[in-house]
């Protein structure tokens, strides 16, 4: 009997390990859904640079304030940047048609796109940009190669270009692969700096993705622990009454 | 008055409904009178954990359905409103979402205690089959629900699966577009999933749960020890070794819900996409006839008939073989022919096929969640063939533990 709960039990492992498993190299993101400030931070940035192009249409600016925080006086003042009320959610200015035009691709929705991707593909994917002068853009990206965005938080970063090593395998193949990226000018941030606002970024749009694991997350011990409770008590009901089963 | 006259009072409603439906007979006849085996293990608790999740579904669909619209324009964003502006949306959806997930996860495990006991065998034939066809109807269930979210990962899925009706020489053309009613998937496709997901398979469903628990109750509970507690009674013609199911079993059962509940209440609260298994990232884009997902595949329960299918190089076959993998469970009872029921009085070479065949089913669900790599392709081919091996095993065992009662001693009475 054992060997079978054995087997079950491994089984479970092996879908638990396939299920982390990601594949690419990508930088962990270690965001944090529970600071207020991190994800402050992240909206105010991601009103500033990316809101102009990029939607969030089922997150509601109140929603999100309430979420985070933060008064409706303070949502206006810092958060909302175009005429729409609080009860609206977040549109762009942007048509898909204006999209396509500008960079070739409409930019997507943005609201679900942690669940989409990961925290740790987007904040790599932050972290990736270069300058490429072969681009019809003028960027490219490390991890999505020949995105069509451009790296809009240059500003920040400053402007890195991108090096690249050639490889030989036996078969006389040659290979290109970004080895390293040199900076060839300083953003108004430094390394740290810039890596904490993406940061903050992505994990605003985590929260995005699903406002409501904060509330899952507070109840959870709660839930738990009663079921726990519970659970217990049924067990010594049970045991009661299996008392007289001989 | 007092509490004589109100116990009196209810005892007369009812002797009035007693006369009129027959209440009382129910009770006693499915729940107070039922004996049911007193050695009941862990893989007891399934059943009813199966009916839980049953219950679990309808419900929770019910008030999903209030929400949501069957309208390819409509259906991704009505999703996410579900999440952020119903109040409570976000728990009523984990509660479908993970309970379809769950559901299966107590099914399998429900389907192995009878692998286990031998609780398909003679009498319970019939309890099988039309378990087997709860089986099969959930998978269509699970199947035409997991489209109605409209994500990428749900159009491409029901484009595979429909296709795979293509395959049928002559009229396959034809049956895929009568299934989709259009010839891609589209609105009109999402238009009648919804409805046979939301009104006939949980009509069938219910009924066969009823007809599986019907079916049961007129030959009685297998058990760990597989042998027939109806044959020694004592003298109020009550089995030996036979409780009562209420109280006995629903209290016990109770106990088994809120263990239950721990673990799926953890994953809703905790982790309700479970990494992509349960609910799978490709999902949470839109449906876009224009971009396939970087790696279709089924949602975990599907995956070991997924492998099978992928795994056989031509189409048809693989679809020959991936649909015999399920019907050939439907004669397992007239595969195994063995007098003993019980794995414990079953010697050594019945464990070690049952175990290479749970190891074979579990490697293709793993396989199934994977993209396919040269060597994985021949991994699956190989469980493919002891996934079938078993019962070509089985039917030849079994006839030669019948012939030379090559079997452990079974005893009069359930042990423990």
């Amino acid at each position: 009997m054992n060997r079978f709960i054995l087997i079950a039990a491994l089984a479970l492992a092996s879908f638990a390990a396939q299920a982390s498993s990601g594949g690419e190299t990508l930088e962990p993101a270690n965001t944090n859904i529970r600071s207020k400030a991190s994800l402050i931070n992240g909206a105010k940035y991601f009103m500033a640079y990316c809101a102009g192009c990029h939607s969030l249409q089922y997150q509601r600016y109140n929603r999100m304030a309430k979420d985070l925080g933060l008064t409706e006086d303070e949502l206006k003042k810092y958060l909302i940047f175009t005429g729409a009320k609080p009860t609206d959610t977040i549109q762009t200015a942007m048509t898909p048609e204006q999209g396509e035009k500008f960079f070739g691709k409409a930019p997507p929705d943005l609201t679900v796109i942690a669940k989409a991707r990961g925290v740790d593909w987007l904040y790599s994917y932050l972290l990736g940009f270069y300058a490429d002068p072969e681009r019809p853009i003028g960027w490219n990206n490390q991890v999505f190669p020949n995105a069509s965005m451009p790296h809009v938080l240059w500003r920040l970063e400053g402007i890195k270009v991108a090096e690249f090593e050639t490889h030989t395998d036996d078969h006389g193949i040659e290979t290109r692969t970004l080895a390293h990226f040199k900076k060839v000018r300083e953003g108004v941030m430094d390394e740290e700096e810039y890596r904490r606002t993406v940061r903050d970024i992505v994990n605003f749009l985590d929260y995005t993705g699903e406002p409501a694991q904060l509330i899952r997350m507070r109840l959870a011990p709660w839930v738990l622990l009663f079921l726990v409770v519970f659970t217990f008590l049924a067990y010594l009901l049970k045991r009661e009454y299996f008392k007289d089963v001989h | 008055m007092g509490k004589a006259a109100s116990k009196n009072m209810a005892g007369r409603l009812l002797g009035w409904m007693d006369e009129r439906l027959p209440v009382t007979e129910f009770w006693n006849k499915h729940l107070a009178e039922y004996y049911a085996p007193k050695n009941f293990n862990f893989w007891y608790f399934f059943g009813s954990l199966a009916l839980l999740m049953l219950v679990n579904q309808i419900l929770t669909g019910i008030w999903l359905a209030m929400h949501y619209k069957p309208d390819a324009n409509q259906a991704f964003g009505l999703i996410e409103y579900i999440m952020r502006d119903v109040p409570w949306g976000w728990l009523i959806r984990y509660l479908h979402t993970t309970g379809a997930s769950m559901f299966f996860v107590v099914v399998y495990l429900h389907m192995f205690r009878a692998f286990l006991y031998g609780s398909y065998k003679k009498p319970r034939e019939l309890v099988w089959i039309i378990g087997m066809l709860i089986y099969v109807a959930l998978m269509a269930e699970a199947f035409l629900g997991y489209v109605l979210p409209w994500g990428n990962m749900s159009y491409w899925g029901a484009k595979v699966i429909t296709s795979l009706f293509g395959v049928i020489p002559g009229y396959g053309e034809q049956i895929v577009e009568w299934v989709r009613g259009d010839y891609l998937i589209s609105d009109a496709t999402l238009n009648r999933f919804f409805a046979l997901h939301v009104v006939l398979i949980p009509f069938v469903l219910v009924f066969l749960v009823i007809l599986h628990l019907a079916a049961l109750h007129q030959v009685g509970s297998n058990n760990p020890d597989g042998v027939d507690i109806k044959k020694l009674k004592d003298e109020n013609d009550k089995p030996l070794d036979g409780i009562p199911f209420h109280p006995y079993y629903t209290v016990k059962d109770i106990f088994g819900v809120g263990f239950f509940l721990i673990i799926f209440m953890g994953i809703i609260l905790l982790k309700p996409d479970l990494g992509g298994l349960f609910l799978e990232h490709d999902n949470y884009v839109p449906a876009n006839p224009m971009v396939t997902p970087e790696h279709i595949k089924p949602v975990w329960y599907f995956t070991p008939f997924y492998a099978m299918l992928r795994a056989i190089p031509d189409p048809l076959w693989g679809a020959v073989v991936m649909f015999s993998a399920i019907i050939v469970l439907f004669f397992l009872p007239w595969i195994d022919v063995s007098p003993v029921r019980s794995i414990r009085y079953r010697k050594w070479p019945y464990k070690v096929a049952l175990a290479i065949f749970t190891i074979s089913f579990v490697g293709l669900g793993y396989l199934g969640l994977q993209s396919g790599s040269a060597l994985q392709k021949l991994m699956a081919q190989i469980f493919t063939v002891l996934y079938f091996g078993y019962f070509v095993f089985l039917y030849f065992y079994s006839r030669y533990e019948a012939k030379h009662h090559y079997y452990k001693p079974i005893p009069e009475r359930v042990t423990h």
